[in-house]
């Protein structure tokens, strides 16, 4: 009886409160949970998604890419070759960086230029610079780029390098940036706070160029912990949340106080394939004694491993239909995907039959590894795929680790089945087919993510073709052949396209991305 | 002088070990760079000099109290734990503050009354904060008092102001203090219990005690022989404890932390751990081993306050 | 007192004098069945579970997140649900019990081993080997368990031998004090002064004289030991620090199913959390009893 009095009293309390607090939320302000930690407000000195999350805010790009990861104009309104190495950006008059000066071909040069040289930088953009040669300054609204050999690339290269105030920055330092001092860009908002593993809070800017976002003011809160964002969301803490867990999707639809939102997302998740010639790793026998040679060499076993996959289940069961099985490397969204290449059928007979064929026809024993927390229900995927191949007689332990001790294990082929996910971040074939399965070459900086060391030197002559094509159709054509052949040699093994989730609170909208961004400027207001 | 070579060995053992789990740049790095990226990135970060190089820079640099720059975050180490460390110091001595102001009247209550219903059920519930894990439990109260009912927000940190110009706090404000109770409970719960427990223990000895029943006998109230002579007699293992169970809760409040994103330095200690940030954890641990020197001085310190027969230089054991 | 070696008719053994006193609590007794129980359903896991949670090719994905009392496709029924790779939780429990019992039971088992040896070594000889010890020991101690073990399991890696590693790390040093404390006391004795006098060796010394003598406070450490061990395997599993995935102990079933527990999927944290509940809080019953039983001086 007291008890409910005293419920009751409080309850009043909190509405009241609730009440006061209601205008507040009203005004334009949006609050975002965000997934992971931004480390640095410095839109040059990390090449890390967090970052590159909130530097779209604040920067603007040369080229910018549409929720679709179409390149559209940014700071450069047009952009073309005038000859077989170079291109010329004819850059928007007016634009005003966020103290009131001019941006122009200079501040961009300088951005160029700044870099490679940004002090104690752990990851560098520099994979999109350095393939200029020379840099022309035609007049303050154009700018032409030299490339050493034809170059198709360049405006998707740009349009991942943010544009700093040559006045502000020249001399700043990355703490700078951190502090305020230097984060002066020509974006849609201005900086205002960046409270290191906490929010990152920011501003409207009145003057820019195109179409003024709809948010006085936007935080950026860091909750790295699925529930908590989830519950943040449920108690109103937050208007939006990115990386909706899946667990809590039908919870979340369900309730009318809420919207989803959801977009096929350019990562492919993937497994890679031991392709040395050794005593790999984590394959033994059935009895524990090792194998002489290392059986996923014998493309049957490849194979067979593909066809145990019941890639339908792992979308519907454990991603809860947040997921497209893929038998390639892009989605049909993107550039050089490949009309009809299906992903492999599920056939744990033909699996087995192709197994003993090979020589294995009571399987073998192997641990998978995953990493843990990165992708999408990373390690559930992993232990799906393990179930289905002990199924077919390879009996699979798991291990799963943190990406950190996780990559730095597989980028030295210390693993024999692994899963990792990749995102074509420029949009189109290329990049998985450059980093992933072209041969790999320090020097030619090709094949970088390799780790199952897979070679065909008939995919290297195509890619290598395709990454000098400024034609587009034939381009499209050679990627698409690449992937093809890579993809019938299960150079890698593609299980799915994961969706990027939203959710946001009855009166806002998301424009989701493929690109997986969560940009406060595509969070739309509903009136009413 | 012992502290200075605790702090050497575990700055050592810390370095040798991180290193050994793995190369940090093979996760920083863009992994479209080409070879001489790479090597300048390692150059840039001191990962190319041989280990005991390495260890001798950090040296260096710690005798200037330079404990290195963040591979991660570009700014130092030391000054990144500093910026993090007043919002853990504040969950923790939130909690304590919690676990002293109830568990130390529970305690009492269920040592006088060892057999009556509440002192029953208050040592039944201590129990249970001694048993059951802390992530859980933080979650219970989100789901509750966030989710269901709305009292409380689920997490973060709310509006902070500046101590003493100095030091962010966000108790002075109603909105602050909301977003304090529920992490500052959790934390609060083990020690919670642990305090019951000792204070009656403490109750239960001290009510055998000949001065205790000589004070009943010279026919002094209740409450003062409970307050003076009882309560006295057992403050001492009690500081005891909240000394060493304070280092507990910086340590504990790793999971509080992750459960309701505070953003205080246990979260900052996992996040570089997933990133191999070594200058970061071994900033973290000296920082660390530093506090705790601390707070047992003055655990000392306090000891000799409350009673005058121990002397600082006494020693333990 | 020497335990146990003289029995005298119609006299109590001080053995039957613990297990009479221990047994007039009823609270105690409850938890030392309940305790019974869980050890008995972690030893016979195999036998009374109807699924083996740990053969991958037992489970489906297809069967997942199935809510309590849902039918099984081998005609019996998931009484508890399953969890999110298909596996049946009232099995998962038994197994995890199991695992988690292990863990706990081993890791104290050698802390203890090597902290009553460290610190009955140290006692009796004393002097610079003793002044050693036990500074290692106080500077151990001042740190918070949590964060040793975190450390060590991101220096060493993870898996169950690691994560027990970490564990007696963390541990011995609590019996490393305890013992030497009541070695200290019991040193001075006359019964050691016989012994010594004897001119028996130092190790028949310490670990026939002396080591008896100081069990029972060390029974008792050991008991919340035990649970304290579980519940800090449990937390590390939480932080993504623990055990392999597909062998799940109780706290790693609960960390799975932590992230259903907004979505109404209550069962596949609730009921762990249940299991280790009970079995943490019937171990410190036990321990609570015991204490009072064989040491009634020794308050924490």
């Amino acid at each position: 009886m007291r008890n409910s009095s005293l419920r009751r009293g409080l309850e009043g309390i909190a509405l009241s409160l609730a009440l006061t607090a209601a205008p507040m939320a009203a005004a334009a302000d949006l609050k975002i949970a965000v997934a992971a930690d931004v480390t640095s407000i410095d839109p040059h000195f990390f090449n890390l998604f967090p970052n590159n999350n909130i530097a779209e805010h604040i920067f603007d790009k040369l080229v910018q890419m549409d929720p679709d990861s179409k390149m559209i104009p940014g700071i450069a309104t047009s952009w073309k070759t005038i000859d077989a190495t170079t291109w010329e950006f004819k850059l928007r008059k007016g634009i005003k960086f966020h103290d009131g000066t001019e941006l122009t071909a200079e501040d961009v040069v300088f951005s160029i230029d700044r870099v490679p040289l940004v002090p104690n930088s752990p990851g560098r953009f520099t994979a999109y610079t350095k393939a200029i040669i020379s840099k022309q300054i035609v007049d303050p609204y154009t700018l032409r780029l030299k490339y050493a050999a034809p170059y198709p690339l360049a405006p998707n290269d740009l349009s991942t390098i943010y544009i700093v105030s040559k006045k502000v920055a020249a001399n700043a330092t990355t703490e700078d940036f951190n502090s305020g001092k230097a984060a002066v860009g020509s974006g849609r908002f201005k900086f205002v706070r960046y409270v290191s593993g906490d929010r990152v809070e920011l501003a409207r800017n009145d003057n820019y160029w195109g179409d003024k976002p709809g948010w006085d003011k936007v935080t950026f809160k860091i909750i790295k912990s699925e529930p908590s964002r989830v519950a943040a969301l449920l108690s109103g803490d937050v208007d939006a949340i990115e990386g909706v867990p899946t667990a809590d999707l039908a919870r979340i639809k369900a309730d009318p106080k809420f919207n989803v939102t959801s977009k096929i997302s350019h990562r492919v998740i993937y497994f890679n394939f031991d392709h040395l010639d050794r005593v790999s790793p984590f394959i033994t026998a059935k009895d524990g004694k090792p194998l002489a040679k290392n059986p996923l060499l014998d493309i049957r076993v490849r194979r067979a491993i593909s066809k145990a996959i019941n890639r339908p289940a792992i979308a519907e069961r454990v991603m809860e239909g947040q997921a497209i099985p893929s038998g390639q490397l892009v989605s049909d969204k993107l550039f050089g995907n490949v009309p009809g290449l299906k992903a492999e059928a599920f056939d744990p007979e033909g699996a087995k039959k192709l197994l003993a064929e090979a020589g294995y026809p009571d399987g073998f024993n192997m641990t998978i590894h995953g990493p843990s927390g990165r992708y999408v229900n990373d390690e559930k995927i992993v232990q799906a795929v393990a179930q289905m191949l002990a199924r077919v007689g390879i009996v699979s332990k798991v291990e799963t680790s943190p990406m950190g001790p996780y990559a730095a294990r597989a980028s030295k082929q210390e693993f024999s089945f692994e899963m990792v996910g990749w995102g074509a971040s420029t949009g189109e074939a290329s990049s998985p087919l450059r980093s992933l399965l072209a041969t790999y070459n320090t020097d030619k900086g090709l094949g970088a993510v390799n780790w199952g060391r897979y070679s065909n030197p008939k995919v290297d002559y195509l890619i290598e073709q395709a990454l000098q094509q400024v034609d587009d159709d034939n381009r499209r054509i050679m990627l698409q052949r690449a992937t093809e052949l890579s993809m019938s040699d299960l150079g890698i093994m593609p299980i799915h396209f994961q969706y990027t989730i939203w959710a946001t609170a009855k009166a806002v909208t998301y424009v989701p991305r493929t690109d997986e961004y969560t940009l406060a400027f595509q969070f739309k207001p509903i009136k009413g | 002088m012992q502290s200075v070579v605790v702090l050497l060995v575990m700055s050592l053992l810390v370095f040798v070990g991180v290193y050994a789990v793995g190369n940090p740049i093979d996760i920083l790095i863009n992994p479209q760079a080409d070879q001489a990226e790479r090597e300048q990135a390692i150059a840039t970060l001191g990962l190319d000099k041989p280990l005991y190089a390495q260890y001798f820079v950090f040296l260096g640099g710690a005798l200037h109290g330079d404990l290195g720059k963040s591979f991660v975050h570009a700014t130092s180490a030391l000054g990144l734990i500093l910026e993090r460390m007043p919002a853990t110091m504040e969950l923790a001595l939130s909690a304590m503050l919690i676990a002293v102001v109830l568990g130390i009247p529970l305690g009492l209550l269920a040592g006088l009354k060892p057999n009556g219903v509440a002192g029953r059920s208050i040592m039944a519930g201590s129990i249970l904060g001694f048993s059951l894990p802390t992530f859980w439990v933080g979650l219970m109260l989100i789901m509750v008092f966030a989710v269901d009912l709305h009292w409380l927000p689920s997490n973060g940190r709310g509006p902070t102001t500046l101590l003493f110009g100095l030091i962010p706090v966000s108790f002075t404000s109603w909105e602050g203090i909301k977003h304090l109770i529920l992490p500052a409970t959790n934390l609060a719960l083990f020690n919670l219990a642990l305090l019951i427990r000792l204070t009656r223990a403490g109750t239960h000895e001290a009510l055998l005690q000949d001065y205790v029943k000589f004070a009943r006998a010279k026919g002094l109230s209740n409450s003062r022989v409970i307050g003076v002579h009882v309560l006295r007699n057992i403050l001492i293992p009690i500081v005891t404890v909240i000394g060493l169970q304070f280092g507990a809760l910086i340590g504990f409040a790793i999971v509080t932390e992750s459960v309701f994103a505070w953003p205080g330095m246990g979260k900052l200690l996992i996040d570089s751990i997933n990133f191999l940030d070594r200058p970061v954890i071994v900033a973290y641990l000296l920082v660390v081993v530093f506090l705790f020197i601390i707070i047992n001085l003055l655990v000392d310190i306090l000891y000799s306050a409350l009673d005058p027969r121990v002397r600082i230089t006494d020693s333990k054991g | 007192m020497t335990p146990a070696n003289t029995v005298v008719r119609g006299v109590e053994t001080p053995f039957q004098r613990v297990v009479s006193d221990f047994l007039a609590n009823p609270v105690a007794v409850f938890g030392l069945g309940l305790l019974t129980l869980v050890v008995l359903a972690a030893v016979f896991a195999p036998v009374i579970s109807p699924q083996n949670p740990y053969d991958l090719a037992q489970l489906d994905v297809m069967d997942s997140r199935l809510p309590p009392g849902s039918p099984a496709p081998n005609g019996g029924r998931f009484w508890l649900g399953t969890d999110d790779q298909g596996r049946d939780m009232l099995s998962a429990i038994f197994y995890g019990l199991r695992i988690s019992l292990a863990v706990g039971v081993i890791s104290t088992v050698c802390a203890l081993i090597i902290g009553l040896t460290m610190g009955l070594t140290a006692a009796y000889f004393g002097g610079r080997f003793e002044t050693f010890v036990m500074r290692v020991v106080d500077i151990q101690l001042s740190f918070p368990a949590i964060l040793i073990a975190l450390i060590l399991i991101a220096v060493l890696g993870q898996g169950t031998g690691k994560v027990i590693t970490a564990l007696v790390t963390v541990q011995w040093a609590y019996y490393a004090r305890t013992v030497r404390g009541a070695a200290l006391v019991e040193k001075r004795r006359e019964y050691m002064e016989a012994a010594r006098c004897l001119a028996l060796s130092p190790s028949r010394i310490v670990f026939r004289h002396l080591l008896p003598n100081c069990l029972p406070p060390m029974i008792v450490v050991a008991t919340v030991q035990v649970a304290g061990a579980i519940a800090l395997e449990a937390t590390l599993s939480f932080l993504g620090l623990g055990l392999p995935i597909t062998e799940p102990s109780l706290g790693l079933l609960i960390a799975n199913g932590y992230q259903y527990l907004l979505s109404g999927k209550y069962w596949i944290s609730f009921f762990p959390g249940i299991a280790l509940l009970l079995t943490i809080v019937s171990i410190n019953l036990v321990a609570d009893q015991l204490r009072d039983v064989l040491n009634p001086r020794l308050q924490r």
